[in-house]
């Protein structure tokens, strides 16, 4: 068995009984918020990581799925068309979304997604009729699938779980899929790939939309969380903050964005009890993750180990050759 | 008439202060390709330093320019030592440009928070230009006025700098190729700290100029860095012109849209830089596609 | 000032949590001499920590005077930073309630934070002395564990309008307010009885929250009377600055609503705010016992004027003291907890007298104060009181409720 199945095993374990040794039902929330927001960042991940583009409007799709669950819910339908209608609803936009900003790449690809973004949050506010403006929509209860209501903590954390476990094989096949090796090809020598006869345009918007599916179901699951949906979440605040846990964990890896998630989350529900700048805490480990790991904590962190691992194994040679 | 008199000129002198806080942004983002996302708070920063300057700091109370000129100079140095401490590292790596950008901006707001705490403050006017300009029926407040002129006087010194001066011919080279720019021995290097602690500068002082109309409050950065980003697409990257002329024209788009589009409110800036990054990517007098 | 007294260990903390989720303990008999958890859910970063530092101040202030015991119960306080976003405000009511274990919420300060927490607030039955307006909860979706001792949204702008009407004798006015929800309720409630006093509203402009420049709707504000404000935050500062600098002030009479004028923003305002009269619930000169008391501590400890936000948390303090006086600091049934919250009325007090509707918003006290300058520097003074001015003003409560909820556009202009 090689070291990556056990401590894939060992992850299995430690997260399947979770909610039998972490202390407190609380603490059990928060784990269920670090699942869906490591889908999110995983989402984002398969553009800003493998594909090149960082978008700073993720937010706002984000949003839409969160927003089309409660506006069904609100009119009166159930779950199961609610959250059909925000995957829909969630992967129209992300077409929009799609065609719109891949006019660019790079830095204009920024900027092109930061206005999109800021363009929904506008919506958000005074679309009233659909959104309900600042007032947010409260969701009032939560599904039940085959019987078990999902307002109890443990049920919620085990079905984000299976969800997530879901969502990180998809990324995982996908990044060893022609496709996924066609998409960091474009983000790595794009002029290259076109002249191969690659259709970057295409390659580019079809990964939109698979990381438009994983944010929406992260949306869902967000608004299933809190039972609350208003702008604060597609603001530009809500789509940095993302963006910056899939680069401080390392863009372009499976497991980078699921640190970044739990960084941030911890540091945001956790650490804020106990530390009133948290705010500046935050700030600087980013700061630091630049210094000491700019290619992320992840990628960072394996390398440090085998560098550790490498120190020991000559030095133990060096040790043998003198006897 | 009045009306429309009134949101013309003050078309033009929010256009003023959009020059003086986006020149920073323009400069850095044309010479280093740098999305200097700290931008807002470096302006924040400058306004907070500077009231607490026209304020009195132990007992001296500086007068409103000198205020200003120091708190952009205290700004200019701590632009320098970001730039030197971790942009250096990092050239053509956008991703972590952004992660040390926007922690580092995370950092500067919750020290200003720390420092200065929660209750806005507001910076007085300066003594002289505290009054009214009367045109015509129309009573303008002086000090608005003097903003244009201080743009005016701002843009032209960037454009002595960078068209008069032997380090502006460094800066024009370094936009148009920096490669070519290092064959031939421009130190590239010590440029790009130069140009940064220079548009942090610029950012710093825009705050305090700008304080007695916005005044200095905690969310001031994040208020006032869309608007930058707008005024370098919309003028065009790395073109002084394209900042002064973006600057004015979000001047008028703004007031006007606001005025007789009050349900686009939200969207009168974003729709246009939208509309602008789709057709004409590089801007309106660019220099580059960002 | 940290207020946080000695947590328990972790440990500790993880053995009860494990066995609470594991068991159900009966009610023990010392539980009333365990401390009684106060949690205070508020904003200490962002750009809404302004109002979050004044409302811990406000509680702090509270339970240092009473040294932290109240009806003979010893207190612990534990404040929580919601970062002013719903979600957030969620994850630290759930902190609070399933961690901490409090007895009792103080809080929030937003009315969407209170929107996102009020179900889940329900479900744990926990008791919840709300800063925030979001008017719903004490009106068409009331929250039977909420009570609100501050006030709704145009609690205090209903006896504006009155005021506007018949003591100003304006008839025209126009209305300036952040396009979001607690512009539109503030406004709704002047335009209402200002309208029925026989005044007319011409026009009602909306700047978005964010807004660098207020010139633009300045310039539309001509031709009235008056010009009525609510803007809150930060905001009130950049409005007064430019209505002043544009020249309005000495022309066009300003009217604002309690955050625009609110008495611990005036030591950032100027000569701007000199002459605007403001309706406010709470006002820092108002003569009596416990108010003269609450300004000279906030003063004391912090050096600044205490204004509704710190009041607010403070009245909230005073609640929360009352029902444990009431049972001899038993507090274990939270249900009667609430119930009784809704009972309390008490004579003496910051805002003076109030007591709470059946429907959990307070009733009491609304001032009119002007802003002067009295030894170089601003004041509210307080030139009329409206006693028990409730919710719903003098309509009647069923009728008020049938009516559309406030929006931007509810109440419609007169033609």
């Amino acid at each position: 068995m090689s070291a990556r199945t056990i401590a894939l095993a060992a992850a299995a374990v430690v997260l399947l009984t979770l909610p039998y040794w972490i202390p407190g039902v609380y603490y059990l929330n928060v784990a269920s918020q670090i699942l869906f927001y490591a889908i999110f960042a995983i989402g984002l991940n398969i553009l800003a990581g493998y594909g090149g583009l960082v978008s700073l409007g993720h937010a706002a799709l984000f949003g839409v799925a969160a927003y089309g669950t409660g506006y069904m819910l609100q009119a009166g339908f159930g779950h199961p068309v609610a959250i059909l209608f925000a995957l829909v609803a969630a992967l129209a936009a992300t077409a929009l979304y799609a065609v719109l900003s891949l006019r660019a790449s790079g830095i204009g690809y920024i900027m092109i997604t930061l206005a999109l973004g800021e363009i929904v949050w506008g919506l958000a506010y005074r679309w009233i009729s659909v959104t309900n403006g600042d007032n947010g929509i409260s969701v009032h209860s939560r599904p039940e699938p085959f019987g078990i209501s999902l307002a109890s903590p443990s049920a919620f954390y085990y079905t984000t779980l299976i969800v997530f476990a879901l969502s990180m094989v998809a990324v995982a096949i996908f990044a060893r899929s022609p496709l996924g090796a066609a998409l960091m090809g474009t983000r790595d020598q794009p002029r290259r790939m076109n002249a191969l006869g690659y259709h970057v345009w295409a390659i580019r918007f079809w990964a939109s939309m698979l990381s438009g599916l994983l944010t929406a179901i992260a949306g869902i699951l967000f608004v299933y969380y809190n039972q609350f949906i208003s702008p604060q979440t597609v603001a530009l605040t809500a789509s940095a903050e993302v963006v910056l846990m899939v680069i401080a964990g390392g863009a372009g890896t499976l497991l980078g964005p699921i640190v970044g998630a739990a960084l941030v989350v911890i540091v945001k529900s956790v650490v804020s009890a106990y530390l009133t700048r948290w705010n500046l805490l935050l700030g600087a480990i980013f700061v630091a993750i630049v210094i000491l790991m700019p290619e992320g904590l992840v990628p960072g962190c394996a390398r440090l180990w085998r560098l550790l691992k490498g120190r020991s194994r000559t030095e133990r040679k060096g040790v043998e050759v003198e006897r | 008439m009045t009306f429309y008199l009134v949101l013309t000129v003050n078309s033009i002198t929010f256009g003023g202060l959009l020059f003086l806080l986006s020149s920073g942004f323009s400069l850095i983002f044309g010479l280093m390709r740098i999305p200097n996302l700290t931008h807002g708070s470096l302006f924040m920063l400058g306004a907070y330093f500077g009231a607490t300057f026209v304020g009195g700091l132990l007992g001296l109370v500086f007068n409103f320019w000198v205020a200003a000129l120091l708190a952009a100079i205290a700004v200019a140095v701590f632009g320098a030592i970001l730039e030197r401490l971790l942009l250096r590292q990092l050239p053509g790596q956008p991703s972590a440009q952004v992660l040390v950008t926007l922690g580092v901006s995370f950092m500067v707001a919750d020290f200003c928070l720390m420092v200065w705490g929660g209750d806005p403050i507001s910076v007085a006017t300066p003594a002289s230009l505290a009054g009214f300009v009367r045109i015509g029926p129309l009573a303008f407040p002086l000090y608005r006025l003097a903003i244009i002129v201080i743009a005016i006087v701002v843009a032209l010194g960037l454009w002595l700098l960078l068209d008069r001066t032997r380090i502006g011919a460094m800066i024009r080279a370094g936009v148009d190729d920096p490669d070519m720019a290092r064959v031939i021995g421009i130190r590239v290097s010590q440029l790009f700290t130069t140009v940064f602690a220079l548009g942090a500068g610029l950012a710093a002082f825009a705050g305090i100029i700008g304080g007695p109309i916005l005044s200095v409050y905690p969310g001031l950065d994040q208020d006032m860095l869309p608007l930058a980003l707008v005024v370098v697409i919309l003028g065009g990257t790395g073109s002084l012109l394209g900042s002064f002329v973006g600057s004015i024209l979000i001047g008028f788009i703004y007031n006007f849209g606001q005025a007789l589009l009050p349900e686009l409110a939200y969207f009168v800036l974003f729709l246009p830089m939208l509309l602008v990054l789709l057709l004409k990517p590089q801007g309106l007098f660019g220099k580059f596609v960002p | 000032m940290s207020l946080k007294l000695s947590r328990r260990t972790f440990m500790a903390a993880t053995a009860a949590g494990a066995a609470a989720a594991t068991f159900k303990f009966p009610t023990p008999a010392i539980a009333q001499n365990a401390p009684f958890k106060i949690g205070l859910l508020t904003v200490k970063t962002g750009p809404l920590a302004q109002g979050g530092i004044q409302m811990e101040q406000g509680i702090a202030t509270f339970l240092k005077e009473k040294n932290n015991t109240l009806g003979g119960r010893k207190i612990e306080f534990v404040s929580a930073d919601t970062g002013g976003n719903p979600a957030g405000a969620k994850t630290k009511a759930q902190e609070l309630i399933e961690r901490d274990k409090v007895n009792v919420i103080l809080g929030p300060l937003a009315a969407f934070e209170l929107l996102a927490i009020t179900d889940y607030v329900r479900q744990h039955q926990t008791p919840l002395l709300s800063l925030a307006a979001a008017e719903d909860v004490t009106q068409r979706h009331v929250n039977p564990f909420i009570v609100r001792p501050s006030a709704t949204s145009a609690q205090c702008m209903h006896p504006l309008g009155d005021y506007a009407a018949k003591e100003l004798k304006y008839k025209t006015a126009i209305t300036i307010s952040e396009d979001f929800a607690f512009g539109y309720e503030q406004m709704a409630g002047f335009q209402r009885v200002f309208q029925d006093d026989g005044g007319k509203v011409l026009k009602k402009l909306w700047p978005p929250l964010v807004t660098p420049d207020y010139t633009p709707y300045i310039a539309q504000i001509n031709d009235v009377d008056c010009c009525v404000n609510g803007f809150a935050g930060s905001n009130p500062v950049k409005f007064m600055r430019a209505y002043q600098a544009m020249g309005m002030k000495s022309k066009l009479p300003l009217l604002a609503g309690w955050t625009a004028m609110d008495d611990a923003l005036l030591h950032s305002l100027g000569d701007e705010a000199v002459g605007v009269k403001s309706a406010h619930w709470y006002s820092a000169d108002f003569d009596s016992e416990s108010n003269k008391r609450f300004v000279a501590d906030m003063q004391k400890n912090y050096k600044v004027l205490p204004g509704g936000y710190s009041a607010g948390m403070y009245i909230a303090g005073m609640c929360v003291e009352a029902v444990l006086q009431k049972n001899g600091g038993k507090a274990d049934d939270k249900k009667a907890f609430a119930e009784d919250l809704h009972k309390v009325s008490l004579k003496d007090s910051p805002r003076g007298p109030f007591h709470f509707d059946q429907f959990g918003n307070v009733v009491g006290t609304v001032f009119i104060r002007n802003c002067e300058r009295k030894n170089g520097k601003l004041v509210n003074t307080v030139i009329k009181t409206y006693p028990n001015v409730s919710q719903f003003w003098t309509y009647d409560p069923k009728k008020f409720l049938s009516q559309p909820v406030y929006s931007r556009d509810y109440p419609p202009l007169k033609r």
